[in-house]
């Protein structure tokens, strides 16, 4: 089996497993949970699987090197460390709502990579990206993406749920209390900032290394800078008293939204940095 | 009220306004707004081109904003300068309640807040208080670094603490930008950012810089013995490879290949590889001289005439001048290729230059033009040279003695950020106290950071602990 086969069977189990989590929840039954939870292993397993089974392809064509390198690559990587991210909540907080908003990440990061304008050719690495630096970076970036969209998906069902006092019905009302969401949002959020500035600290450091300067402006650069900024905003305005609940989870929807852009927004700019 | 007071007045106000989260949060996503319009509008670029692309009202405000250039703006850096001074005084103003926590005069533990505590976990234990407390105090200190136990009025409180330093991370975070933004500063006060193209084999003393900024003046010479360019067998590049030296007083004191993740650093500059290019080649033409035999159709007159490409030649009897503009190894003439041949020009006294080919050593040909004179050239001097192409190699050279204090600020961030947010300084009471001839066994603790990271800590704590007692 290729790795792009495995790449698509994946996609599906990602799948079942989105299925499963919302079936779990719409009918309050822990079972369909369970087994969503286990579907998501297998995911998580399968995507490894094949990233190491490309990587191991690349070195077969003589052109060996991280599958981290394009769109493709980052996309099925992303899909990986969010579905990973997102066991990991289960395991830690014992919650499995998690799945419900983080599940369907994977799903279409996936499905986008399969795309055919995505282009899934292994390519031969540029000089620029010959460096031992491209995996610290790249991966550590990501982590900081995945937690980031989990907390995203977290803010979602803050903002959906109705405020206290408002009477509850449907499954609206099974989104767990504010404080939860909240204190699980900053939890996220402090992950990836972590990740995140260790991936902005690796990216100069590279830079610094290959061109000379740790910092250039360049769109990508800038737009990673600003996510950052977004973030330790939101950090602090919860410091703040009267900047609790509401307007952190829609501080936290534009970090994302930032987010989004830094990944394929800067696409459209011009710069070093975008993923033909 | 004095006057002095009213200065004191005004400056607490300016200290307090300085020490708020909330002019934090407004710099911060100030400056995440701002830093979007430079990637909009691209940076540094030459005039003409934002002359074209933006109204001239447009272009005078953006120029007058130094929108051009926006990172490096007045604006920008009073933003920056607000940042710093703001984390400063926010700094000064939390340190000293913070080393009063972290250094204690006297320790003391407050058992009301503990019996407050929301996590609080309770069971009675079969032993008696003495051995329970016996049991508990050992396993307790091990994993707590401050630990002391006082006696109640029916039986024991035991206070454990650790982690009290953690709450300088967030110094380390607050430092770290101060860092940041300071190496800053002295690489753009101290530092350089230059290119400079080295064609192969020749040298250079002296580095361009962007921005029409002065050039600067190396005291040494960067030589490029080689350029080498390897490709994948799609064509994109593989590899760019310079060879370099460096010179001074004529000897070598360094050689080095660079390639792009490879730079040579030397004496606090820095020279990467950067780009590559082919300098047009002025050796396209392999002869050197040749001889033009001209003969006049009406007289039947010949003239031989030594020649080389681009010299004119006058033509007989004032009529013109000829010009051999160029040799070709083989031009595709009527279908075939035809070898060794000449492009000609004649221009004559007036009307169009006439263009017309004549190949080498075929004194005929030019018959068919069926004009006043038959042109041919004969004793051509190949200089045996195939022209090598030649490139140059593109050098981005810098010097930034920032980029020590920058890391360390990186250095500090991560581990800041860190301790920060995954270390938590944690308060601990194990209560033991007689209840009724039971013994009653009560754990709670307390953390102003993170909370539910508290209650899992006691959670698992008084499992294990039940199991001990
Ligand atoms: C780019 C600039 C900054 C970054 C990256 C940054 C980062 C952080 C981080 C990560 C935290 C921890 C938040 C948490 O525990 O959840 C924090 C807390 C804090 N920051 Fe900043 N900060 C910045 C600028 C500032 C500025 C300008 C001020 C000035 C008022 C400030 C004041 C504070 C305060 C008072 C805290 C709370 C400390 C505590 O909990 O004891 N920060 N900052």
């Amino acid at each position: 089996m290729t790795s792009s086969e495995i790449f698509s069977i994946i996609t599906f189990v990602y799948g079942l497993a989105t299925l499963l989590y919302v079936f779990s929840w719409i009918f309050k039954k822990p079972l369909p949970g369970k087994i969503a939870t286990a579907v998501t292993i297998v995911a998580v397993l399968g995507n490894l699987t094949g990233i190491i089974l490309r990587w191991i392809e690349s070195y077969q064509m003589g052109i060996g090197h991280a599958p981290l390198s394009n769109l493709y690559e980052s996309l099925i990587f992303f899909a990986m460390t969010i579905a990973l991210t997102h066991l990991f909540i289960e395991y830690r907080y014992k919650l499995r709502f998690v799945g419900m908003v983080a599940s369907p990440i994977p799903l279409l990061a996936m499905a986008y990579a399969s795309l055919p304008k995505v282009n899934d050719a292994i390519q031969p690495l540029i000089p620029a990206l010959q460096s031992n630096w491209l995996i610290t970076h790249v991966m550590t970036c990501f982590v900081g993406y995945a937690a980031f969209a989990i907390a995203f998906g977290i803010s979602i069902m803050f903002l959906l749920k109705p405020s206290e006092g408002g009477a509850p019905s449907g499954i609206v009302s099974r989104i767990p209390d504010f404080d939860i969401l909240d204190d699980l949002t900053h939890q996220m959020v402090m992950f990836g900032f972590l990740f995140l500035s260790i991936g902005i600290i690796t990216g100069a450091v590279w830079a610094n290394q290959a061109w000379g300067r740790y910092w250039g402006w360049d769109p990508k650069e800038t737009w990673s800078l600003i996510t950052w900024l977004i973030y330790a905003s939101l950090l602090h305005a919860r410091l703040m008293r009267d900047w609790k609940g509401k307007k952190i989870a829609v501080l936290s929807c534009v970090g994302f939204l930032a987010v989004i852009f830094t990944y394929f927004g800067v696409n459209l700019l011009p710069g070093l940095h975008s993923y033909q | 009220m004095t006057k002095s007071s009213n200065t004191d007045d005004s400056a607490h106000q300016l200290w307090n306004f300085f020490a708020s989260v909330k002019l934090s949060v407004v710099i911060l996503l100030s400056l995440a707004m701002t830093s979007i319009i430079g990637t909009i509008i691209p940076q540094n670029e030459s005039p003409m081109l934002y002359h074209q692309k933006f109204s001239e009202g447009l272009f005078k405000l953006f120029n007058t904003l130094d929108i051009f250039d926006m990172y490096h703006s007045w604006w920008f850096r009073f933003l920056l300068c607000m940042l710093t001074v703001n984390i400063i005084v926010c700094s000064i103003n939390r340190l000293s309640s913070t080393w009063k926590i972290i250094f204690p005069k006297k320790p003391s533990f407050n058992i009301n807040r503990f019996r407050k505590a929301k996590n609080r976990q309770q069971w009675s234990a079969a032993g008696s208080v003495e051995q329970v407390k016996d049991v508990t105090s050992p396993w307790l200190s091990k994993r707590f670094n401050r630990f002391t136990v006082e006696s109640s009025e029916n039986g024991y409180l035991l206070f454990g603490e650790k982690n009290r330093w953690t709450r300088l991370g967030i110094y380390a975070v607050h430092l770290s930008i101060i860092l940041m933004i300071a190496g800053g500063m002295v690489g753009s006060l101290f530092g350089f950012d230059g290119f400079v193209n080295i064609p192969e084999g020749e040298s250079v003393d002296s580095i361009l810089r962007r921005n029409n900024q002065p050039e600067v003046k190396l005291n040494f010479k960067i030589k490029c013995d080689d350029f080498d360019l390897t490709l994948y067998e799609s064509g994109l590049p593989k590899e760019y490879r310079s060879s370099l030296s460096l010179i001074r007083n004529d000897q070598i004191i360094i050689q080095k290949n660079i390639i792009v993740n490879d730079p040579l650093r030397f004496e606090g500059i820095n020279i990467f590889q950067s780009s590559y290019g082919k300098i047009p080649s002025t050796e396209t033409i392999p002869v050197n001289k040749f001889t033009v035999t001209i003969t006049e159709k009406a007289s039947g007159l010949i003239y031989n005439k030594k020649a080389a490409i681009e010299t004119p030649i006058e033509m007989p009897g004032n009529s013109g001048t000829l010009v051999v503009v160029d040799f070709r190894r083989s031009i595709p003439y009527h279908g075939i290729d035809m070898p060794n041949a000449f492009l000609c020009r004649m221009d004559n006294r007036n009307g169009e230059p006439e263009h017309f080919i004549i190949p080498a050593d075929s004194p005929r040909f030019d018959v068919m033009r069926k004009g006043d004179f038959i042109i041919s050239i004969n004793n051509v001097e190949f200089k045996d040279v195939v022209p090598e192409i030649q490139y140059y190699t593109g050098l981005q050279v810098t010097k930034d003695p920032g980029v020590p204090i920058v890391y360390v600020g990186f250095l500090f961030m991560i581990i800041g950020c860190y301790v920060t947010f995954f270390m938590f300084h944690q308060k601990l009471c194990i209560e033991i106290s007689t209840d009724r001839g039971k013994t009653a066994v009560t754990v709670s603790g307390i953390s102003e950071k993170n909370k539910p990271g508290m209650n899992a800590i006691i959670r698992r704590l008084s499992k294990q602990l039940q199991k001990l007692t």
